[in-house]
Parts: structure tokens; C-alpha cells; sequence
């Protein structure tokens, strides 16, 4: 890892072709027959990394404007979030604030105005960064992620997408077009907890939870971790011990199960040891936040995942 | 196949830079940032950090806040890009930099421009209260003298604009 100062950012330090393609169709037919080409939509990972030279590619292709990666929809059933959507229009989404508040809250403690101005869901999700904090309230929601591609689409579990840090099973050909949501009848309470240097700056551990209760005890919840193993984690073992307990019970169980389920490093934000003990006491805080809010939303009568 | 795509390793781009329409030969290595200051001569965008972490060489493209050193230059034909010195000259701009003044928000300047810029845009969005003001300048970093002052300014400038 090269210090901030140790190399001139000032320009990108290499040549490539650069493409901006009209639509969906023409960027595919592009990514197909380059070796070597990149996707790029904010450019706010990928810029950073082509002047470290971390990345060398031939060619990018700019879907940043393509209409068909640009919506966000619902059918009542599902929400749908094109790629391509910068986070800063997911902040304003009326939709999202409405039935994906988790979604909400994350995002907008996401970089800064400039960078949510830039910064795509999509990007967020394709750089499969373990720190990705778009990605834990996804997992929550059990998101689909439609792929497309010149053999025709197909849907993958955000669960089933990352393969370790960087990695996805994203094949030479393919892009992401959107997310699915699937809309629950069910109310949730929600909980976003991350501890990092700034609020803005990527997480040492990050906590996602969605949650509901009858009578003080856990009825069913979702509880997902980011920059604590290779890739963003769901919690399963941990949240099926817990359903069924009292939230005094669970929230300590979850605590002593987590550390379990995660397998942090060592890197320049943090340790493995103390991410660990963090994780612990950041997933006990996250329920309770979450039962909080459930207690809180549960007499309202509003359409929310 | 390729040749149907105009734009490979040289580009004319078009865009609007402060309301006039400007046309510049960029390469597709180029950020804005490497444009507005070589090629353009606009020396109000700064260089700070380089990867968007410092908010120096914040313009608005379309209206919105981006830091330009992350933005490729080929990827703004079409759009209207307004930098600071543009900025400087509206009436909001020298609200702006008065109360800046007034209230010694400046130490070297060098983050200045960028300050001023973004301060602009959540004004004239309609952003109306400090916190979401602070939280909107959370991408500004001052490394001479800290934030007191800026807020203070902030809190002036809100009670000078409608």
C-alpha cells in the first residue's frame, strides 16, 4: 500500500482507450470484444486506483449515463435500484426512504456530498470492497442482483456474489444492472452501527441488522457484517440461535456467537483482535437500536421492508 | 466494431464551463482537474489530495458538488461544469466570501475555493439549517486552523440569504 504523499495524484499515470457507449446493449457488445476493458460509473474507486497503477486496463467503458441502469422502481412486490444510481440519489429517493430506511441511513453516511454525487450503488457493490457499506443492509434485505449480459440475464443472491476481497462471480461479459429488493409484509426495526476513524471514512467493523419482536421476544432477524472477513458477511448460525430468545438473551448470545461467523485481518485500519471484540459489543448495541426502532415503527402504518 | 464509437484515444468534448459552451481536445487519462487548470487555465480548482478525500478541487457538475480530480475529462462532454471563480463573481458567492472574510474562515486559503463552492451549492439548494450544512462540508478538510470560524461564516451566511 503506497502512502497518500508517496505518489504525484495529481494525473493518472497511464493510457487507455476510453468508451462511453449509448446504451446497455452497445456497452456489452464493447465489454465482449476488449480484453482487458473496465466498467467504470463514479470513477470514485476506480480513478483512485488507476493512479496508483493498481489497476492497468486497455479500456474503459463509461455506463455512468446509460438510461437503462438509471431508475429506481417499484412494483409493490419489489424495489428495483438500477446500477448505475449515484448514492446521492438514493439519499433523496422518496421510495427508499420510505420502504428501505436501513438503505437510507447507510447511504447517507456514505463519503462525502462530492463523492455521493459520484459514487454508484452499482460501484459500491462491483468493487466488492469487504468494507463496502452499501453492502450489509443489502445482504438484510436478501437482495437479487439481475446480471446482464450478451448471453441473455441472470439473477445472483447479493449472499452468493462476492468470492473473497475484489473478487465476484461476475464473468468476463457481464454487467450489473440493478437490485432487486423483495418487499416484506412484515415491519422491521433496523440498525446501522460502524465504527471507523471518521464517519466518513471505509469501516473497521460495520453492523446491519433488521429485526422483529412479539412480546419482548426475537420473532425473526436479519443481521449482516462488513470488513470482518473476505467478503461482507450475513450472520445465518448466529440469527437462528437467537430467534425465539428474549432480546435480553439475544442480544448477549449474539454478542458470543458472532466471532464465529467473521474472520477479520489485520490491515492498515485495524486488527484482527480488535475488530473481533468490536464486533461483539457493535452487534449487541445494533439489536438493541434495532428493537428500539421496531417498538418505534411498529404503531405506524407505513409500507417498509 | 470499434471505429462506430467516436471517442478512443483523443476527444473533442463540448461542455458548458460557467455558461459558455467550451470545446477542448482531452485524452482519456485526463481528470477535469488536469483540464479546467492545464488546458483551461481556470487556477480557482485546486489540487489537494488528489483522490477525493479533501474537497480542494470541488466544482458542480450539473449543479451537484463533485471533486474534479475523479472526474475523467472525457466523461464531461455535454455537461456544464461552474467552478469557483465563477462562483465568486454571483451575488450568493459574494455573501459568501464576505462573511468568510468577516469572520477570518480563511487561513492559507488553499481549501478556500473548494469551502466556497460547496458552502454555494447547499445554499442555493435550499439547505437551510447548520447541521445539514455541516454535514454537507463534511468532504471540505481545513488543515490550517480547524472549522469554528467556517461555521460561524455558515451561520452568517444563512442569516444573510433569504
Amino acid at each position: 500500500m503506497l502512502a497518500i504523499n508517496s505518489v504525484n495524484t495529481y494525473r493518472i499515470p497511464q493510457k487507455f482507450e476510453y468508451y462511453k457507449p449509448r446504451d446497455l446493449r452497445e456497452a456489452l457488445e464493447l465489454l465482449n470484444s476488449i480484453e482487458d476493458a473496465k466498467i467504470v460509473a463514479g470513477g470514485t474507486d476506480l480513478v483512485v486506483d488507476l493512479k496508483y497503477r493498481r489497476v492497468v486496463p486497455k479500456a474503459l467503458i463509461d455506463v455512468s449515463e446509460l438510461s437503462e441502469l438509471r431508475f429506481i422502481r417499484t412494483d409493490g412486490n419489489y424495489i428495483e435500484i438500477g446500477s448505475a444510481v449515484t448514492m446521492q440519489e438514493l439519499v433523496e429517493s422518496e421510495i427508499v426512504k420510505k420502504s428501505l430506511p436501513l438503505l437510507a441511513e447507510v447511504v447517507e453516511s456514505i463519503g462525502s456530498w462530492q463523492i455521493r454525487n459520484l459514487a454508484t450503488i452499482g460501484g459500491n457493490i462491483c468493487n466488492a470492497s469487504p468494507a463496502a457499506d452499501s453492502v450489509p443492509p443489502l445482504l438484510t434485505y436478501d437482495a437479487e442482483l439481475e446480471l446482464a449480459s450478451l448471453n441473455g440475464p441472470r439473477t445472483v443472491s447479493i449472499e452468493k456474489f462476492f468470492t473473497g476481497p475484489k473478487k465476484t462471480v461476475l464473468e468476463r461479459g457481464e454487467i450489473l444492472r440493478s437490485i432487486k429488493i423483495p418487499l416484506s409484509q412484515q415491519k422491521f426495526g433496523w440498525s446501522y452501527v460502524k465504527i471507523g476513524r471518521t464517519s466518513f471514512d471505509l469501516a473497521k467493523v460495520s453492523v446491519a441488522v433488521l429485526l422483529r419482536a412479539e412480546d419482548g421476544i426475537v420473532s425473526e432477524v436479519r443481521i449482516a457484517l462488513g470488513s470482518v472477513a473476505p467478503t461482507p458477511v450475513r450472520a445465518r448460525t448466529t440469527e437462528k440461535s437467537i430467534t425465539g430468545m428474549s432480546l435480553e438473551r439475544a442480544a448477549v448470545r449474539a454478542s458470543e456467537l458472532i466471532v464465529s461467523e467473521i474472520a477479520p485481518i489485520d490491515d492498515v485500519r485495524s486488527t484482527a483482535w480488535y475488530r473481533s471484540r468490536v464486533a461483539k459489543i457493535l452487534v449487541r448495541d445494533a439489536i438493541w437500536k434495532a428493537y428500539e426502532r421496531f417498538l418505534q415503527v411498529g404503531d405506524k402504518n407505513e409500507d417498509q421492508v | 466494431m470499434r471505429d462506430f464509437f467516436k471517442w478512443v484515444t483523443k476527444m473533442k468534448i463540448k461542455f458548458k464551463l460557467n455558461g459558455v459552451v467550451t470545446e477542448v481536445e482531452v485524452e482519456p487519462h485526463e481528470t477535469l482537474l488536469n483540464v479546467l487548470r492545464d488546458k483551461l487555465k481556470v487556477k480557482s480548482v485546486k489540487y489537494g489530495c488528489g483522490v477525493g478525500e479533501c474537497g480542494s478541487c470541488t466544482v458542480l457538475l450539473n449543479g451537484k458538488p463533485v471533486t474534479s480530480c475523479l472526474v475523467l475529462a472525457a466523461k464531461v462532454d455535454g455537461y456544464e461544469v461552474v467552478t469557483p471563480d465563477y462562483i465568486a463573481q454571483t451575488h450568493v458567492g459574494k455573501i459568501i466570501i464576505d462573511a468568510m472574510l468577516e469572520e477570518g474562515a480563511i487561513q492559507c486559503g488553499y481549501c478556500t475555493p473548494g469551502f466556497l463552492t460547496t458552502i454555494y451549492a447547499a445554499i442555493t439548494k435550499g439547505i437551510r439549517n447548520i447541521e445539514d450544512v455541516k454535514r454537507a462540508l463534511i468532504g471540505n478538510i481545513c488543515r490550517c486552523t480547524g472549522y469554528i470560524n467556517v461555521l460561524k461564516a455558515v451561520k452568517k451566511i444563512l442569516s444573510e440569504t433569504k
